[in-house]
């Protein structure tokens, strides 16, 4: 059976929802599906050194993304790439220092409270430590119900009810209401904290490497509950990991990113088969498979040289070129636009590559 | 080195080993009849989930424990060296000498304020007596073997001065100074992105082949146990519940829990399809279930898995199980 129905059903639900803005949508050109959250070239830099040595982090550096209702975006690459970074500017935690954020036709980038409200009644998190990220002097009750309070849009009995059902809806008996957050183990506390990001109702979940602190028998239960939620409620799910096949097994489109820039984003199954990035298919390639048979490719992986550079002192150019294996002279000068690229038998997505055309032949 | 294993290519033998750690409430049964056999050249798996007692039967076999772990077993066999019957002093000889562990976190297990070089040197310094001037250029060509960029000019860098994977190569020359026959990995990769851990995986198997030491890896990656190794122990809550040969226990799983672990990771060919789950999470060690510790997450469970605890038999040679049903099992596979 296949869990994942095409999500234009759980869109089709959440269109009777009228939508929430009554300023004019963005887009010129309508796309098949509504965009929910559209980035357009977010930049965060964060300073850093001394102060006699003032330098800065180029975090996150020219990210345009959409969110279509009801998909799962998957969003990988290395750590210090800049993908919590971009997660924190999408949920409103961080705001970013050029570009615009538009949720549902409406800038909310610039950090008003009015925009802020707005976005969280929109978009909630769920975040990497199952441990941290739930108050340990705070029962399940007041954790998931901690959201709607804020809001004063329920009175208590009403939120306990609400409670109720979230706890049912993510797989928790009702009886762990009054229990505090150690009494469960890791994957138990990932799902009280999916039904407190679940509490309002939200349009979009950002799950920041949501399952890569818990035990692999458990991670399969948190995966296959988020994909139940996307069909039941129709959310989109931005889904952010390092675990290539995660991502490659729940999400309908891959973002890569490479140091602070996206170096290719497609549907998952194009970048994953025909990855025209040379930085996507080192990382690809590099990936252990899951299968005995796939023994010794990763011996045939193509070897990225060094380790990735800090984001600190970013090479010009393409950031890539200092480990790529087909840079050219343009490659370190002129920055690659993210550019739509397709030909016979590779199907169309977008990549920053100068050389995608050479990648796909050489493959 | 030849000396050292002239009559006997195996480097590890572990025979029925407990941990215990003891301390301030009830004794905690952490590690329960764990056998271990490690051949030179040889690159042995223990995989497991977290809490399943990985690391505390490698601390085991190295020796570390405290006052607070009591270690016993059957036999605990290095090369010709009974571990069990050694003084402490000449156990720590052995230590970094003939058996290496190289740990996780590589940043909290260099010393922060001494150089690299200086490190690497003190293997030398203590265990061969090596002056100042011979330590050092030992330590330099130990960089290069292990592949840091520029060695003669980074060994008198401080750890907080390289990245992450390469902190974990100079544990590992570190490791491999004294030429070891057995290296201990505990978790080797975890804190590495793909592209680290696949040159680590990949400098691991050459040295191996170069050096032929034997190696335990131990690790919950699954992806990393189907790349390297060529035997498999699995353990599931202080027990060893399958071991054999890693192309025939992945083939041909015998035990459940090894089977649904398989199945729980994400596989291509099945995208978009609900991924297989194992329902609970792993028991605390405090609370393992009675008879089979598995059997309350386990589909197959009969009545009689509640009560009796399945002894880790040989099902075929080379291979065995701790399932009551196991016979079952291998029973189809092999019609």
């Amino acid at each position: 059976m296949n869990s994942f129905p095409d999500p234009g059903t759980g869109a089709g639900r959440r269109g009777s929802v009228p939508p929430a803005s009554s300023t004019p949508a963005a887009p010129a050109a309508p796309p098949a599906r509504e965009t929910v959250l559209g980035a357009s070239g977010l930049v965060r830099r964060f300073p850093t050194g001394s102060r006699i040595h003032p330098a800065t982090v180029s975090a996150v550096d020219g990210v345009s993304l959409n969110l279509q209702a009801g998909e799962v975006l998957g969003i990988v690459g290395e750590s210090g790439c800049g993908k919590s970074t971009l997660a924190r500017m999408l949920v409103g935690l961080e705001r970013p220092d050029e570009g615009t954020l538009t949720y549902r036709g409406r800038d909310v980038g610039h950090g008003r409270l009015a925009d802020r409200k707005h976005l969280r009644q929109g978009i909630q998190m769920i975040f990497q430590d199952p441990y941290a990220s739930l108050d340990p002097r705070m029962t399940v009750l007041d954790i998931v119900t901690e959201p709607i309070a804020a809001t004063h849009t329920m009175n208590r009995a009403d939120r306990r009810v609400r409670a109720g059902e979230l706890l049912e809806l993510v797989g928790l008996s009702g009886d762990a209401l009054g229990r505090f957050a150690h009494q469960f183990s890791g994957g138990q506390r990932q799902r009280i904290g999916i039904a407190r990001a679940l509490a309002l109702n939200p349009d979009i979940l950002v799950c920041d490497e949501p399952v890569s602190a818990l035990d692999v028998s458990v991670q399969a239960q948190v995966i296959n509950l988020l994909g139940d939620i996307r069909s039941r409620l129709g959310v989109s799910i931005i889904f952010i990991a390092h675990d290539l096949s995660v991502v490659r097994h729940i999400a309908d489109r891959v973002a890569v990113m490479y140091l602070g820039r996206i170096a290719e984003v497609g549907d998952t199954e194009t970048v994953y088969d025909t990855p025209s990035h040379p930085y996507t298919q080192a990382l690809l390639s590099a990936t252990p498979t899951a299968t005995r048979e796939g023994r010794g490719r990763l011996s045939q992986r193509r070897i990225l040289g060094g380790e990735p550079p800090s984001p600190v002192n970013p090479p010009t150019g393409c950031r890539f070129n200092p480990r790529c294996w087909i840079a050219t002279h343009e490659c370190r000068t002129v920055v690659p636009p993210l550019r739509s690229f397709g030909e016979t038998g590779v199907p169309v997505r977008d990549v920053s590559c100068h050389h995608a055309e050479d990648v796909v032949a050489a493959r | 080195m030849d000396s050292k294993t002239s009559h006997s290519s195996r480097v590890l033998l572990v025979r029925n080993l407990s941990v215990t750690i003891t301390g301030s409430g009830p004794e905690i049964p952490a590690v329960r009849e764990v056998d271990l056999s490690i051949d030179r050249g040889e690159f042995v798996a223990l995989l497991g989930e977290s809490g399943s007692g990985k690391s505390v039967t490698a601390r085991a076999i190295m020796g570390l424990g405290d006052e607070n772990t009591r270690v016993e077993a059957d036999q605990l066999r290095l090369g010709d060296a009974d571990l069990l019957v050694l003084s402490e002093e000449a156990r720590r000889k052995l230590r970094g000498e003939r058996m290496t562990l190289v740990l996780q976190d590589a940043l909290s297990a260099l010393n922060p304020v001494m150089t690299i070089g200086d490190q690497i040197g003190e293997i030398f310094r203590v265990h061969r007596g090596a002056s100042r001037r011979q330590a050092h250029a030992q330590a330099v060509e130990l960089l290069g073997l292990v592949r840091i960029p520029a060695p003669s000019r980074r060994v008198n860098d401080y750890p907080h001065q390289f990245s992450g994977g390469m902190r974990q190569r100079i544990l590992i020359a570190m490791a491999i100074a004294l030429d070891p026959e057995l290296l201990i990995a505990d978790e080797p990769t975890t804190a590495l992105d793909v592209t680290v851990q696949a040159q680590i995986l990949d400098l691991l198997g050459t040295l191996r082949d170069q050096l032929g030491m034997g190696v335990l890896l131990i690790t919950h990656d699954l992806g990393v146990v189907m790349e390297v190794a060529d035997h498999v122990s699995v353990m599931y809550a202080g027990r060893i519940v399958e071991s054999g040969d890693a192309d025939t226990v992945f083939a041909h799983p015998a035990h459940p829990y090894t089977e649904a672990l398989l199945r729980s990771v994400p596989q291509a060919a099945q995208r978009g399809s609900d991924l297989l789950t194992i329902p609970g999470s792993p028991p605390s060690l405090t609370r393992v279930p009675a008879g089979c510790s598995f059997h309350p997450r386990c589909d197959l469970a009969v009545t009689a898995c509640a009560t009796t605890r399945p002894p880790l038999t040989d099902t075929i040679p080379g291979r065995r199980v701790a399932c009551l049903r196991s016979e079952e099992f291998t029973g189809e596979l092999v019609s």
